[in-house]
Formats: structure tokens, sequence, C-alpha cells
């Protein structure tokens, strides 16, 4: 089985994010970059399927992102045991219409004739939750979302799909497909000292964003990026670790009656 | 035709998503003046319709095809697509569920028309509408135009409108037909279950103490247990919790887990992505302890100290011990 897995790079959870002053995203002096999470989950999915399968077939890692900075998470999933990689090369500003997205993959993608591509359900930057599908439409390829579980079942799939509340659906498809995948299906891996030795020599084909010929242009933008107003008035408590916590069983007490 | 919401069903009924986003767009069509109607599709339809008859809404469209009886994305996204190039509404628009992610980026694609997700709300500013939704682990917001002719499509994320400011009225029902064909519906879906009843209810709570990916390891797991014993509340957890295995399903609040209204809701190290607070913003009081400053969970509590958990905790244990 032939397997490409989309990878992002995106702000980690906790970093620190100053909106540029042309406020249409951030400056990205300060941000520390991190791997897409439900992506993470995608490339563990995509080495356990050639690992169920007894090592049969590739796993090829895709990745859009600068020069500068993207090459960290491709040589971490060829690390992981990723066998080739194919880096997209985008500078600022980057694109932020999902169709767009989509559409540079599926020209970037499209004679390698996979089997399957998996990527994460959504990025955590741009949160569009699009590109996956769009991508399967693009290249005539069946289309599942949220996945929690994966079977291979007379030469088709059977994939779990999470619904809200702890509710489930079961869909079969046929190959080729393209998958988006839910956080939590599996225990992703660490790299090993060897993997990342051997991920040196692995072979990651670069291509200029602007060498791939796409029809049409972006059919949503950015309009303006900026810091939400809370909902609430919040109260901070503040002081050394005592002086909180005496503050708190205060309030839990006279103002909550949780106590 | 102006605006179109498509209706979800969920057991014969409309989902409340799709509730909610109607009231969206009953907003959005005083603001900007123009009709609302919806459209019925998929199992039950003819009930969903029946039931959406009686909504202020100018007509509901029926679609009854034996096709859409079981889900199959690609004969969803067809039919709205079959729909929206009959009808030419200027928008379209769904509540976000995570059925409809499946299906709704499909008709994007199909129409070459712009969707805009998990959108919180909206502005209109001249002749242009600007849709509202979070970025960047839900810290940022940001506002989104469409740039081309023609419908845009929106899916408005849970609980961004109340579904309890459905406008009431009547409606007349016309059945719009579609033509799908079988050889062209990849995929084949089972029936919907449900994993794990019978765990842990947060429902009922009256304190729940929930954690989140900055307890860091799960060495500190006893730590929350102790607290949770001395302040007499239940666990809860966001999805990184759950993800790595510390936690049951069970324990899970958001939109994956349970919708949880207690008094007293304990937020620790939980970072208040929207997933997660569309879970919680109901508790009658939220305190948060995180150690960034610009968490999102700061917007929705009450009460927030920006500080270590794993040293503020042990110390309020001790504390509510001795009470």
């Amino acid at each position: 089985m032939k397997i490409g897995v989309l990878v992002k790079q995106v702000a980690g959870s906790e970093s620190p994010l100053r909106i540029d002053s042309n406020e249409k995203w951030v400056d990205e002096g300060s941000v520390d970059f991190a791997t897409n999470e439900s992506d993470s989950y995608a490339l563990e999915e995509a080495l356990q399927i050639i690992e169920r399968s007894g090592g049969e077939g590739e796993v090829v890692v895709i990745s859009m992102g600068p020069a500068d900075r993207t090459p960290k998470i491709i040589r971490e999933a060829l690390a992981k045991g990723g066998h080739r990689a194919i880096h997209i090369q985008e500078e600022a500003p980057y694109e932020t219409d999902p169709f767009m997205v989509a559409s540079i993959f599926a020209e970037s993608i499209k004679d390698e004739s996979f089997d399957l591509v998996l990527s994460g359900l959504q990025s955590d930057d741009l949160g569009s939750g699009q590109t996956g599908v769009i991508l399967g439409e693009l290249l005539g390829m069946s289309t599942a979302t949220l996945v929690m579980g994966v079977e291979l079942q007379d030469g088709k799939l059977r994939v779990k799909r999470e619904l809200e509340s702890g509710w489930f659906q079961w869909v079969t498809l046929p190959f080729p497909a393209c998958i988006t995948i839910q956080s939590g299906l599996n225990q992703p891996r660490y790299p090993s000292l060897k993997g990342i030795m051997g991920a040196k020599k692995k072979e990651i084909k670069s291509i200029a964003k602007g060498d791939i010929k796409v029809s049409g242009t972006p059919m949503q933008e950015f309009s303006k990026l900026y810091s939400h107003k809370a909902e609430k008035r919040t109260e901070m408590i503040e002081g050394s670790a005592d002086q909180i916590v005496e503050k708190m069983v205060d309030i839990f007490k006279k103002e909550i009656k949780a106590i | 035709m102006d605006i179109l919401v498509v209706l979800e069903g969920v057991n014969g009924t409309i989902h409340r998503i799709s509730k909610e986003a109607l009231v969206a767009a009953q907003a959005l069509g005083k603001d900007i003046n123009q009709k609302v109607s919806v459209l019925a599709f998929g199992k039950d339809s003819a009930n969903l319709s029946k039931e959406a008859s009686g909504f202020n809404v100018n007509e509901v469209i029926l679609v009854e095809d034996d096709n859409l009886n079981s889900y199959s994305a690609d004969a969803y996204a067809e039919t709205i697509k079959q729909v929206v190039e009959k009808e030419s509404p200027n928008f379209v628009i769904m509540g976000y569920s995570y059925l409809v992610r499946d299906f709704f980026p499909k008709v994007s694609a199909r129409l070459q028309k712009p969707l805009i997700t998990d959108v919180i709300g909206y502005k209109t500013d001249g002749g242009k509408t600007l849709y509202t939704k979070q970025v960047i682990h839900g810290k940022l917001t940001v506002d989104i135009e469409s740039k081309v002719e023609g419908p845009v499509l929106v899916g408005f994320q849970s609980a961004a409108y109340s579904a309890d400011n459905l406008e009431n009225g009547s409606a007349e029902i016309r059945t719009v037909a579609v033509a799908l064909d079988s050889a062209q519906l990849k995929t084949t879906s089972e029936e919907p279950f449900q994993e794990e009843s019978g765990g842990v209810d947060l429902t009922a709570a009256d304190k729940i103490i929930s954690i989140g990916r900055g307890v860091g390891k799960e060495e500190n797991m006893p730590m929350v247990k102790d607290l949770a014993v001395a302040l007499k509340a239940e666990i809860g957890a966001s999805r990184p919790i759950v993800d790595s295995g510390w936690l049951p399903n069970s324990h899970q609040v958001g939109s994956s887990g349970q919708s949880v209204t207690p008094n007293l809701y304990l937020a620790l190290g939980i970072s208040g992505a929207i997933q997660h607070v569309v879970g919680m913003k109901g508790s009658k009081n939220i305190v948060a302890i995180n150690r960034d400053p610009d968490a999102p969970i700061f917007e929705v509590a009450d009460y927030g100290i920006v500080g270590d958990i794993l040293e503020i905790v042990p110390k309020l244990t001790e504390s509510l011990k001795n009470q």
C-alpha cells in the first residue's frame, strides 16, 4: 500500500502569539512551532497500517510551509518511519483558503497515485477542517473524516467515524481513499536514535509553491485578525501560592458556596 | 432564493445544532433583508419538514430519495449541490456538527464555492458580510470574507447561537427532486452506536475538577484525585487527557463528550479550545488555573489564576482538608 500523509507545522498550544502589523497573521518571530496534533496521529496510523501488512508499502510525508522551519517536522516524521517526503515550499503570506491549499496538494501529488491519503482532521491554526475532504474530491478518492479506527476488509477500508457525545459510526470506503484522523486513535511513537540518524539520508523532494499551476484564485480571505474580548469579566486571583489558595478557599466558601 | 439553511436530522427530529444555525440565519436575514428557507432531506425527511414548517421561515424544501435513507457523504453532498444549483441561494448555512464536517466540504469542492467553518458570529459591513471564527488554538479571532460571486457556504460552530431564540411561524412545504446515481455513491455506512454508556455521569455533578494538558504527566494524576476527594468533586477532562489514556472517555467534557453545568467548574491546566468550552461554559462558577496568561479558558472564567497547578493544587487540597 502506498500512503501519503499530510503534516503541517503550526504554532504550539502554549506559544506566545503577537498579531502582525498587517492584522492578517501573527509575527512568526515569537512563535514556538510544533507538528499539528492530529497530523501526528495520522502519521502513526499510516506507519501502523504498513506494519500490519508486513512492512509492504511506503509512507510519503507531505508538507507545505516555509523553507526555513518546515524541514524540522518533515525530518521528525521521517525519523519516526516515513520513507520519503515532499516539501511544498511556501513563503509568507501563507495561503489560508482551504480550497486553494487542497488544489496545491492535489496538483503536487496526483502523479503519485496513492492508495490512501491521511491527514489530521483539522489544523490547530486555521482550523478549517476541509483540506483532506476537498483533496479527496479533487483526486476522485472516497473520503471520510474524524476517523477513530481503521480496518482493512476485503480490499476495502472500514473506518470508525466519531460523532458527538460518545457516538460513532462505521463507514466502508473503496480505495483510493482520503481520510482525516481524529486525535486519540493510537499512541504516536517517538523517533528512535536510529530513526533520527536514518532520516538524514531519506529523500525530501522540494517544490516551490509558485511552480505548481493551479487554476482559480482564493475564494475566501482573512479580513482582519484580532484578540477577542472576554465573554465574562474575570476576577484574577494573584499572590504567592499560599495567598492564592487562601483566596480560593474564601471564594469557594463565600461566593460560590461550594464548601 | 436568499438564505438556505440545510437541516440535519437526529432520531427523527431536527438536530439542536441545526436550530442554532437557523437562529443565526434568521438574525442575518433580518440584518440584510433576506428571506430564510430551509431544506429537509435524509432519513425521516418528511418528519423534519413538518417540524420545520412550524418555524418562521419563507418555505420548507423537502427532498425524498431512497439513496438518502442511510448516511452517504457523496449522496448528501450531491443532494445539497443539486438543490443549490436549482434554487440559487446567496447563502447556504448548516450547523457544523461532526457529521456535517464529513460532507459539507464536498459541496464546496463540487460547487467551487467557499465554505467558511466553525463560525461563531457575523458582521455586516456595507454590502459585505464578514464571518467570525477563532483560530490558532482558539487564542485569536479572525473575520473572513468571501471573494467570489454566488453562494457562500457557512458552517456555524455548536452553541454559537441559542436554539431557544428560534422564531416560530408557519411555512409551506415544497418537494424538490434530485437525481442521484447510486454508482457515484462511493461509501456505505452502518447505524450510529454509542460507546461506553454507563460511565461517569458528569451532567448531574455539583462540583467538577477538570484537567487538561497542563497536568503534565500521568504521575500527577493522584494529586488531582486527592483534590477531588477533598472537594467532594467529580473529575472531568479535556480531550488530550483522554487521548493519552489517563482517564476513560466517559470523563471527557466538550463536543466529543459531555455537556456540564455544575455550580463549580475548576479547570486545571485546560487551555480552553472551543471544542471543550462548548461543553462547560454553562457552568455557574468557572475557576481556571493555567500557566499561560493568554489561555482562552480565562475568557470564560469567573475567577482566573495564572500559575502552576503542581504548586497550587497540593496546597489547596491541604487547606480544604483542614476546613
